[in-house]
C-alpha cells in the first residue's frame, strides 16, 4: 500500500509536472547511485526540487527513496503528515531545537548541542536499511539560484559511517518556476547537473567548505553548458 | 492522388537515403559523421510528429501545433532574463496559447488575427503594471510580447492554413494540408540549401557580428535554389500561378534567412549558443523554428490576399 502510494505520487504528479509541464535536462545521469545506502544532496529553491529528484531515479527504487524534511513544516497538521508519510516517504528532522550558533565562533557549537534525542535518528535508520535519502543541506528554500549557508547535519550523519556515498546535484530554474510562497508552477525548462561523489572529511568546517565549493562548481558547469558563444561553436 | 502524399514520401526517402549514405559510405573516422547521423535521427522524430499534423482531422493538428508553440514559448522565456514579479504575466501569456489555437479550430479569423496583437498587447502590460514594479517594466513588456508574437501568433498561422476552405479548380481540389506542407518543406529546404551553399562556396561574411558563419554565397545560393524549387512545386501544392510562385520563393528565401539571423541576434544578445537541448544535434526547438516564425505569416498572407 505504501509502495503503491509512492508510485502513484511519482507517476501521476512528479512525472507529468516535471517532464511535460516543465521539461527537464539531466547531465551525467549515470553518476546517480544504483542502490542504497546513499545520500543525494541538492540545492533547494522550491518544493518542485523534490519532485525533480524523484523523477531522476527508476520507478522500482521509489519506495526506498526517503526525502528528509523539516518536522515543523511537513508534520504540522494531520493532512500534511498523512501526505508526507504515505506519498512522499518523508523522514522528519526537528530543526532549530539546538541553540542558534554564533557565526563568529563555530568551535563552541558542538558542546551546546546537548545529549537529548538524536535529530538524525530517522536518517540513520533509513541508511541502515539500505535506503537512499534525499537531503537539502541548505535547510530551507532560499532565493532562486542563490546558495544559502549549508547546515552541518550532513556531516554529523556521515561522522560514524563515512563510507556512504554522497552525490551532489545542482538544480537550476525551479526557483523561477515556483519560488517560496507560490503554489502555481510556471513552465520553464529546468536543469539537473549530477556531480561526482563527495569525499568525506573529518574536519567539519573543511567538509562544509568543500561542499559549498562543489555546489559552486556544479552551478557554473550547469550554466556554461548552454552559454558558449565562441565563433567556432556557431552552427 | 493528392500531391501531399508524394511530398511526404519524397522527404522520407531523402532522409533515409541520407542516413544510409552517411552510415555506409562515410568512414567512421570522419569528424562530422556522428553529428550528421544524430541530426538525421532527430529529423525522423520531427517528421514523425509533423505527419499527423498533415493527415489527421481537426482538432488534433491544432493541439499538436499548440504544443509546438508551448515548447517554443517556454524555451524563449527560459532564455530571456526576467523578474520574479513577472510570473503572473507569464501565466497569462501561457493561457493565451490554447485560446489562440482554439480560434483556429473555430476558424474564427477575426479573433485569430487580433487576439495577440491587440488583446494580449493590452493585457500583458496591464498585469505587469498591477504588480507595481516600474524598474525593468519596459524590458519585461517588450520581451514578453515579442516572444508571444514570435512563438505563438506567427507559428499559429501554420495551423490556420489547415482550416482554410478547400480550393476547387476544375477537377483538382487543394487542401490546407498541402499548403502547410509546402510552407514547411520550402522553409526547411531553404535552411539546408543556405547551409550547404555556405559550406561549399562561402567566402564573404554577410553579418559577421550576428552570425559569423553566414555568408553572401550561402544566402544567395540558398535563395535562388528555393526560388527554383518554388517555381516547380508551388503551382502543384497551392492555387498560386507561376509569377506568384516566384514571389513565394523569394519571400521564403529572403525571410527564412532573416528569421534565422534574428534568432541568432537574440541568442548572441543573451549570450547562449543554442536556445535549448530539446532536439539533439539541432539545439533547441527555436533553433529549428526560427525561419518559420518569419515565413509562416508572410506565406499565409500572400495566399490569403490572392485566393481566400
Amino acid at each position: 500500500m505504501y509502495a503503491l502510494c509512492r508510485w502513484l505520487f511519482v507517476t501521476l504528479l512528479a512525472w507529468p509536472l516535471v517532464l511535460l509541464w516543465l521539461g527537464l535536462t539531466v547531465r551525467h545521469r549515470q553518476r546517480l547511485p544504483r542502490q542504497g545506502p546513499a545520500i543525494l544532496i541538492a540545492n533547494h529553491n522550491s518544493h518542485l526540487d523534490l519532485l525533480v529528484l524523484l523523477t531522476l531515479l527508476p520507478l522500482s527504487r521509489i519506495p526506498q527513496i526517503r526525502p528528509v524534511a523539516a518536522a515543523d513544516y511537513f508534520f504540522r497538521n494531520r493532512v500534511l503528515r498523512f501526505i508526507a508519510v504515505w506519498f512522499l516517504g518523508l523522514i522528519p528532522v526537528v530543526r532549530g531545537k539546538t541553540p542558534r550558533r554564533d557565526r563568529s565562533d563555530p568551535v563552541t557549537t558542538n558542546e551546546t548541542l546537548g545529549e537529548s534525542v538524536d535529530p538524525l535518528a530517522g536518517c540513520r535508520q533509513a541508511l541502515a536499511k539500505g535506503e537512499i535519502i534525499i537531503l537539502f543541506p541548505e535547510g530551507t528554500r532560499g532565493e532562486p539560484d542563490v546558495l544559502s549557508r549549508l547546515k552541518p547535519g550532513l556531516w554529523h550523519l556521515l561522522k560514524n559511517q563515512p563510507e556512504i556515498p554522497v552525490i551532489p546535484i545542482y538544480l537550476t530554474g525551479l526557483g523561477k518556476s515556483m519560488p517560496k510562497g507560490e503554489w502555481i508552477p510556471i513552465p520553464f525548462f529546468v536543469d539537473a547537473y549530477v556531480g561526482r561523489p563527495l569525499p568525506y572529511d573529518n574536519d567539519k568546517a573543511l567538509y562544509l567548505q568543500t561542499l559549498e565549493e562543489c555546489f559552486a562548481v556544479l552551478a557554473t558547469k550547469g550554466a556554461t553548458r548552454l552559454r558558449r558563444t565562441s565563433p567556432t561553436d556557431e552552427r | 492522388m493528392d500531391p501531399l502524399y508524394y511530398g511526404i514520401a519524397l522527404v522520407v526517402s531523402v532522409l533515409a537515403a541520407g542516413y544510409l549514405i552517411t552510415r555506409w559510405r562515410v568512414p567512421a573516422s570522419h569528424p562530422a559523421r556522428g553529428e550528421i547521423l544524430l541530426r538525421i535521427r532527430t529529423w525522423c522524430w520531427i517528421i514523425a510528429f509533423f505527419v499527423p499534423i498533415l493527415v489527421t482531422p481537426q482538432p488534433l493538428p491544432s493541439v499538436l501545433l499548440a504544443i509546438v508553440s508551448f515548447m517554443a514559448f517556454k524555451e524563449y522565456i527560459t532564455l530571456t532574463p526576467n523578474r520574479q514579479q513577472d510570473r503572473w504575466a507569464f501565466l497569462w501569456a501561457y493561457v493565451a496559447i490554447p485560446l489562440q489555437y482554439f480560434w483556429v479550430v473555430q476558424a474564427w479569423y477575426g479573433m485569430f488575427i487580433i487576439f495577440i496583437p491587440v488583446y494580449l498587447f493590452l493585457l500583458l502590460p496591464t498585469r505587469l503594471v498591477l504588480s507595481g514594479h516600474p524598474k525593468g517594466f519596459l524590458n519585461s513588456t517588450s520581451t514578453l510580447h515579442w516572444g508571444l508574437v514570435t512563438t505563438v501568433f506567427s507559428l499559429s498561422h501554420m495551423a490556420y492554413l489547415l482550416v482554410l476552405p478547400d480550393y476547387i479548380e476544375g477537377n483538382r481540389s487543394i487542401t490546407g494540408a498541402s499548403l502547410l506542407f509546402l510552407l514547411v518543406f520550402l522553409t526547411q529546404m531553404n535552411d539546408v540549401a543556405q547551409f550547404v551553399w555556405g559550406k561549399t562556396l562561402g567566402k564573404r561574411k554577410i553579418l559577421p557580428l550576428v552570425s559569423p558563419n553566414k555568408t553572401w554565397e550561402g544566402f544567395l545560393g540558398g535563395a535562388v535554389t528555393t526560388l527554383l524549387v518554388s517555381l516547380l512545386l508551388t503551382p502543384l501544392f497551392t492555387p498560386l500561378d507561376l509569377p506568384r510562385a516566384a514571389l513565394v520563393g523569394l519571400e521564403i528565401g529572403i525571410f527564412g534567412f532573416i528569421g534565422d539571423v534574428v534568432m541568432s541576434a537574440v541568442k548572441r544578445d543573451i549570450g547562449v549558443k543554442d536556445t535549448g537541448t530539446l532536439l539533439p544535434g539541432h539545439g533547441g526547438i527555436l533553433d529549428r523554428l526560427d525561419s518559420l516564425t518569419f515565413t509562416a505569416p508572410l506565406y499565409f498572407h500572400t495566399l490569403y490576399y490572392f485566393y481566400y
